[in-house]
């Protein structure tokens, strides 16, 4: 009796994993030869030009101080660091002999040219929502503009069976809605333009959106906010820390210019995603994803709520007297205030750090980086910096302004562990989970 | 090779991408009016601007400020006579001079932001810039005094 039941349950698991196995088979596309010989229309390739920067290929696709689109950046996934792919059109290293199809499949499908499933860490999940219009201008660019690398991927450290290939299409079954975007009829053409970038390729739910335990976004939580390299993507729901509620116009202008006087600046993974991304875009692709944004993240139909938030906090960054007898607020008053403080209105370039959502989100990870290393040109305003004070201060000295900020100018919960936290980031460690 | 602009000018600068620009603007370029004080961005004596920015330039890498325009001392006015330098000549506000570069600066770019500022506005932000001779009441004053003139100007033209 027991042998029976063994075997059969033999007999189910290799009948299931043959099965699979065979559900999970996606046949190679043939190599194509002389793609570079093929000719691309001019206006195709310019369109692919923005869009490979809308959706900032070229940072997950380039190492520090590798060539362009060559891969081997490496991404940490909490289930092993993979490296990118090189995507150069080089033949042998590249996918220089990928016809258009193969293309397509492996934005669309997550299958690579022979036929292997890709890793998510490749948002297809995303890309999958771009029309085949776009998907073959971006082709069109790559093929014809991109320099040919001759230059291999470092093998991906993930454990097993996490390596396992062919395990990833049930992970795409479970977790992924393949198809392309289908406009919403209720909402204008704008906002249906908005979300077709927004969810297609520039796929801000990759970083701003949670994931499950399996590393796939909470559907549910859409743009809830997640931690990503040591800092935190803030929510573009109505949980958006800030102060001052985004509106449309805002959400454009912080993604043309890389910061707005009521919502700071674009620093950490954020900061290339614009310089080297979205600000490419054309201005009416800009607005419309403002317009989806502000949706989301449900902005208030006039300015009057956030004008007397406004004067409140500026009012709260006012000099003390009573400041002198905090450690925090005399360093703020030394190396901030010259920089961060404002008269009547919030002057561009110069954050006020009441409403800024650095303050006031539930971890300080992302005001202590920018504490430690300020800000580059390649970061938030373009021309403007702010130095960084990682030599300058000790951990308990960033703990304390930080401390001073939240207490003084926010009304939300003490940080705990601050000196700590400073300590790993300033390590460069991940906080324990 | 990192490019930027300093007081106008195209530069080129090969040096490693931490150094900090104070050194960049002192020993590379050769432009000594920024004085090096405390090394840590606590006192302002090396204040330049970076886009028009006060910027503590001891402490910012060479590598942030790559593609930005900066001006310092030598560039706030092609003939030293930026409504700040004058009114600072006309109160004779330096005494040993050693940080006035640097108070100078902030003092520009304060005025750029507020144009006519309470005291407390030029206290909030000229407090990063320390004087050991304590020049504090003739800095407020020729800060003042600047604003005036700008104003002077403006209502002028």
């Amino acid at each position: 009796m027991v042998k029976t039941i063994i075997f059969g349950l033999a007999a189910f698991v290799v009948i299931a994993l043959v099965g699979f196995a065979i559900y999970a088979h996606e046949p190679e596309i043939a190599p194509v030869a002389n793609v570079d010989q093929l000719h691309f229309n001019a206006e195709r390739v310019a369109k692919g030009r923005v869009l490979a920067a809308a959706g900032y290929c070229a940072i997950c696709h380039t190492a520090e101080g590798g060539a362009p689109y060559a891969g081997n950046y490496p991404m940490e996934t909490g289930f092993g660091t993979l490296y990118s792919t090189n995507i150069t059109p080089d033949p042998e290293f590249g996918i220089g002999n990928w016809s258009e199809e193969a293309f397509l499949r492996a934005m669309h499908d997550g299958v690579d040219r022979e036929g292997r499933h890709l890793f998510p860490a490749f948002p297809y999940d995303h890309f999958t929502k771009m029309n085949d219009d776009d998907v073959g201008a971006l082709y069109a660019y790559i093929m014809s503009e991109v320099e040919p690398v001759k230059s291999d991927q470092k093998n991906n450290e993930l454990p097993f069976p996490m390596d396992q290939r062919f395990l990833q299409a049930g992970w795409k079954l479970l977790f992924v809605n393949f198809g392309q975007f289908e406009a919403v009829a209720e909402h204008s053409d704008e906002w249906n333009r908005g979300a077709y970038l927004v969810e297609g390729v520039t796929h801000c739910g990759a970083c701003h959106t949670p994931r499950n335990g399996l590393g796939a976004e909470e559907k549910s939580d859409q743009f809830g906010g997640a931690t990503i390299d040591q800092w935190f993507a803030p929510a573009l729901t109505a949980e958006n820390a800030s102060a001052i509620r985004w509106t449309a116009s805002e959400f454009s202008n912080f993604l043309k210019f890389g910061g707005t006087p009521n919502h700071g600046i674009a620093a950490g993974p954020m900061g290339p995603v614009v310089h080297a991304g979205l600000r490419q875009l054309p201005d009416s692709d800009l607005k419309a994803i403002g317009i989806y944004l502000a949706d989301k993240v449900g902005a208030p139909a006039s300015d009057e709520v956030n004008s007397e938030i406004l004067k409140a906090s500026l009012a709260k960054g006012n000099p003390q007297k009573s400041d002198r007898w905090d450690q925090g607020a005399r360093l703020y008053a030394s190396a901030c205030a010259s920089c961060h403080y404002n008269v009547a209105q919030i002057a561009l370039g110069r954050p006020d750090l009441g409403i800024n959502s650095s303050t006031r989100l539930a971890e300080p990870d992302n005001l202590v980086h920018v504490i430690l290393d300020g800000v580059g040109n390649e970061d938030g305003l373009a021309g403007v910096v702010m130095p960084g004070f990682r030599n300058s201060f000790n951990d308990e000295e960033v703990a304390a302004i930080a401390a001073y900020l939240r207490s003084s100018r926010t009304d939300k919960a003490a940080w705990t562990d601050l000196a700590g936290k400073v300590a790993d980031i300033r390590a460069g460690r991940t906080a324990a989970q | 090779m990192i490019k930027l602009k300093i007081n106008g000018r195209d530069v080129s600068v090969d040096a490693d991408a931490d150094t900090p620009l104070l050194w960049v603007i002192r020993d590379e370029i050769g432009l000594t009016g920024t004085k090096y004080g405390c090394g840590i961005g606590m006192c302002g004596a090396c204040t330049v601007h970076v886009g028009g920015q006060a910027t503590r330039s001891c402490i910012t890498p060479l590598s942030a400020v790559a593609g930005t325009s900066v001006t310092t001392i030598e560039g706030l006015d092609e003939r030293d006579n930026h409504p700040v330098q004058e009114a600072w000549r006309e109160l004779r506000v330096p005494q040993c001079g050693y940080c006035q570069s640097g108070q100078i600066m902030q003092a520009a770019a304060l005025l750029k932001d507020f144009p006519d500022p309470s005291d407390a506005d030029i206290d909030a932000v000229m407090t990063g810039n320390l004087c050991r001779c304590m020049t504090y009441i003739r800095i407020r004053k020729a800060v003042r005094r600047a604003a005036a003139a700008n104003r002077e100007v403006t209502s002028n033209v």
